[in-house]
């Protein structure tokens, strides 16, 4: 029988086959949380007297409700209110009773959750992954079956450490050819959405393969499968190669020597069979994909940043954003820049954000906010020097955390404002009540907060150089 | 590591055979999560209260909970739907975060039904747990659902049928959260009537760490 790389995936974490009147019971290997999902599922477990069956393979971060700004000189962190504070304290407390590991404030390896994962080499190839956050895609870059819960399913995991399941179907979205220069992973994954609508990919696991794919790198991969959830997929995957091996060996959770030769081995063999199908197959041209941003209040709305907001656009979402049909997106003033969240805040974002922003000031009456994914990126930047960079440019360097991208701990924009955010959601009040998000790459966003107002980074560095003159 | 557990099967909860009521229409494509319960209501660690801030962005004029007015053109304050127990909703409904508030938030306001033509996945998961129901129907039944604002409309969940004054369709639910909802079953308990095939899995298992 030929295999899709998620049938192989799924079908050996089946602990009880489906049937007409029952799921599947899928067992879950990794089972990550944080502070705002799942204090609801240890209350449960608490008033029944259970217990967490598999603490060790349960990793705890908090990400959502904590402060950005860096603890007071008593090491106190500020956080936005009592309620951030009473949930991050709920999250230590419940991982203590229940022997938990967390990943803590003040600990080296906090981080957003999707960040820290992988960093910790905890998201491995093969794996199946829950989270209660629908972003959990992200890990399936490393050919993981890793998807999000709510926090019901977060309780049943804790408790037996698998979770109902009806098979979903498969999408295939190969992509020929490569980016063209300029062009980034997020670019890509916003035309990809924009092409097959936000519920577009519902009920189904997307593979994403083809030479643009192979050729990115960890960092990008994420990016990608970050988004597939944007589409309403389940999950999005992508087959380990080379480049996930080197990026996985050596690092903490990571399998080390016979093991790891052994891993490698196994996780080799996880890749769709040839001649096997899937239920849908999508292609895209990779060299007709150009510098993408949102113009609505969903990532579907999204279009190439030289090219108008379209007629046919949802007139309630222009209602809310303050655009017309048949308008450029280029020229449109902005209020603040958002460079961070689980989509676009490693290493080789705030790489692709320092480069734009070297030797350039970030414009008057702009607010740029850059926050890092995780404490070890965040030292990883300012051992490149690329916090200089920002902070000489005008902007804020931040602790890491989601931050803006839901504005949970009062990172948040203004009624109104207008934000260039690498995030991932452009949903009315997403980033702050009476907030206008608009998405774009890293590069987009940089180049953005530079001009004060929408820009193609590919043309504007020419521009600017002038400017700065 | 230790694999035994002392969970046990102690769950259930009120069988839900027939929802009957007013209907109130949201005919807007796409409503996410972010809509339904606004992140600013997550910050809680339990489920209480968030019926009151069910679609706040939509609900209430102002920015902020302490500034805030009620929109009386917004459906769900309208006297004639402020009751309502069913949902209909433009297409993709539910889709975006993965917060469980929406279903709690919901169901607090006293919805107990949800009805598109196509329901996002993580939150019809979601819904099916707490005993909302999830229905999704064809393009003519929405279309047609979707002029019954303020009308009565009764959900058979045995039968599988949804009917107004004028018309009755059938429709899917998955079998088991059929069962589920019919029976009073939380899904936890057939996890736990698993746990010795969860053990066997268990052992058998390679696992690199
Ligand atoms: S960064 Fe944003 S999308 Fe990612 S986990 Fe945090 S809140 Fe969710």
């Amino acid at each position: 029988m030929k295999k899709t790389l998620f049938e192989k995936v799924w079908e050996s974490h089946i602990v009880s086959p489906e049937s007409i009147d029952t799921p599947a019971v899928l067992y879950i290997d990794t089972h990550l949380i944080h502070e705002v999902t799942s204090p609801q599922a240890f209350n449960v477990l608490r008033e029944k007297g259970f217990k967490v069956r598999r603490p060790d393979r349960t990793f705890a971060t908090m990400d959502h409700s904590t402060p950005t700004t860096k603890p007071n000189a008593d090491g106190e962190y500020q956080f936005n209110g009592e309620k951030e504070k009473s949930q991050v304290e709920q999250l230590k407390t419940n991982c203590n009773e229940f022997g938990i590991t967390l990943f803590e404030l003040g600990d080296d390896r906090q981080g957003i959750v999707h960040v820290v994962g992988p960093e910790q080499g905890i998201t491995q190839p093969g794996k199946t992954i829950v989270c209660g956050d629908s972003h959990t895609s992200t890990h399936g870059a490393f050919g993981a079956l890793a998807f999000g819960i709510g926090t019901s399913e977060v309780g049943y995991t804790f408790a037996t450490q698998c979770i109902p399941q009806r098979k979903p179907k498969t999408m295939g979205i190969k992509i020929n050819g490569h980016l063209s220069a300029g062009v980034s992973a997020k670019d890509l994954i916003l035309a990809i959405i924009a092409k097959i609508g936000i519920g577009g990919a519902t009920g189904h696991v997307i593979e994403y393969f083809g030479e643009a794919i192979s050729r990115m790198n960890m960092d990008e991969r994420m990016t990608i499968c970050n988004m597939s959830i944007e589409a309403g997929a389940r999950a999005g995957m992508i087959a380990p190669d080379k480049t996930t091996f080197d990026y996985l060996e050596g690092r903490p959770y990571a399998p080390k020597g016979k093991v790891w030769q052994q891993a490698i081995d196994d996780w080799s063999q996880l890749y769709t069979d040839q001649g096997a199908e899937f239920d849908t197959l999508i292609e895209i041209e990779a060299p007709e994909i150009k510098p993408m941003i949102t113009f609505g209040t969903n990532p579907e709305m999204a279009i190439p940043i030289t090219s108008i907001i379209p007629e046919r656009a949802p007139r309630h979402a222009l209602a809310y954003m303050g655009f017309e049909p048949n308008e450029s997106m280029m020229e449109k003033k902005v209020d603040v820049v958002f460079i961070g969240s689980c989509t676009n805040s490693r290493i080789t974002d705030l790489r692709e954000a320092a480069a734009v922003l070297k030797n350039k000031k970030v414009s008057p009456g702009v607010r740029a906010l850059i926050v890092p994914g995780s404490h070890l990126v965040k030292r990883q930047a300012e051992s490149e020097g690329l916090d200089q960079v920002f902070i000489d440019a005008g902007a804020e360097w931040r602790e890491p955390g989601c931050s803006m991208c839901l504005g949970m701990n009062g990172d948040i924009i203004l009624p109104g404002q207008i934000c260039v955010s690498t995030s991932n959601r452009n949903f009315e009040g997403r980033q702050g009540p009476g907030g206008r998000t608009l998405l774009a790459s890293p590069a987009t966003a940089a180049a953005s907060a530079v001009a004060g107002k929408v820009v193609d980074p590919n043309t504007f560095s020419k521009q600017v150089v002038g400017e700065v003159a | 590591m230790s694999t035994t557990n002392q969970n046990k099967q102690t769950f259930s909860r009120e069988p839900i055979k027939q929802v009957e009521g007013v209907a109130a229409v949201i005919d807007i494509e796409n409503i996410d999560t972010d809509q339904i319960i606004p992140a600013e209501y997550l910050k809680i660690t339990n489920k209480d209260g968030l019926g009151e801030h069910l679609f706040s962005n939509w609900r209430y004029f102002g920015n902020s909970e302490s500034d805030r007015q009620v929109n009386p053109e917004f459906v769900l304050n309208k006297p004639e739907t402020k009751t309502a127990r069913i949902l209909v909703a433009g297409d993709n409904l539910g889709c975006g975060s993965s917060r469980e508030h929406a279903p709690w938030a919901l169901l607090d306001f006293g919805i107990q039904v949800v009805v598109s033509s196509s329901i996002a996945d993580i939150f019809k998961n979601n819904s099916v747990k707490n005993g909302l129901l999830p229905i999704v129907v064809n393009e003519d039944e929405h279309q047609y659902l979707l002029t019954q604002n303020a009308k009565q409309i009764s959900v058979d969940i045995e039968k599988q049928t949804i009917s107004t004054a004028e018309k009755s369709f059938e429709f899917q639910i998955e079998p088991f959260a059929r069962f589920c909802f019919l029976n009073g079953m939380d899904q936890l308990d057939f996890l736990f009537s698993q746990e010795q095939q969860i053990t066997e899995f268990e052992a058998q298992q390679t696992v690199y760490a």
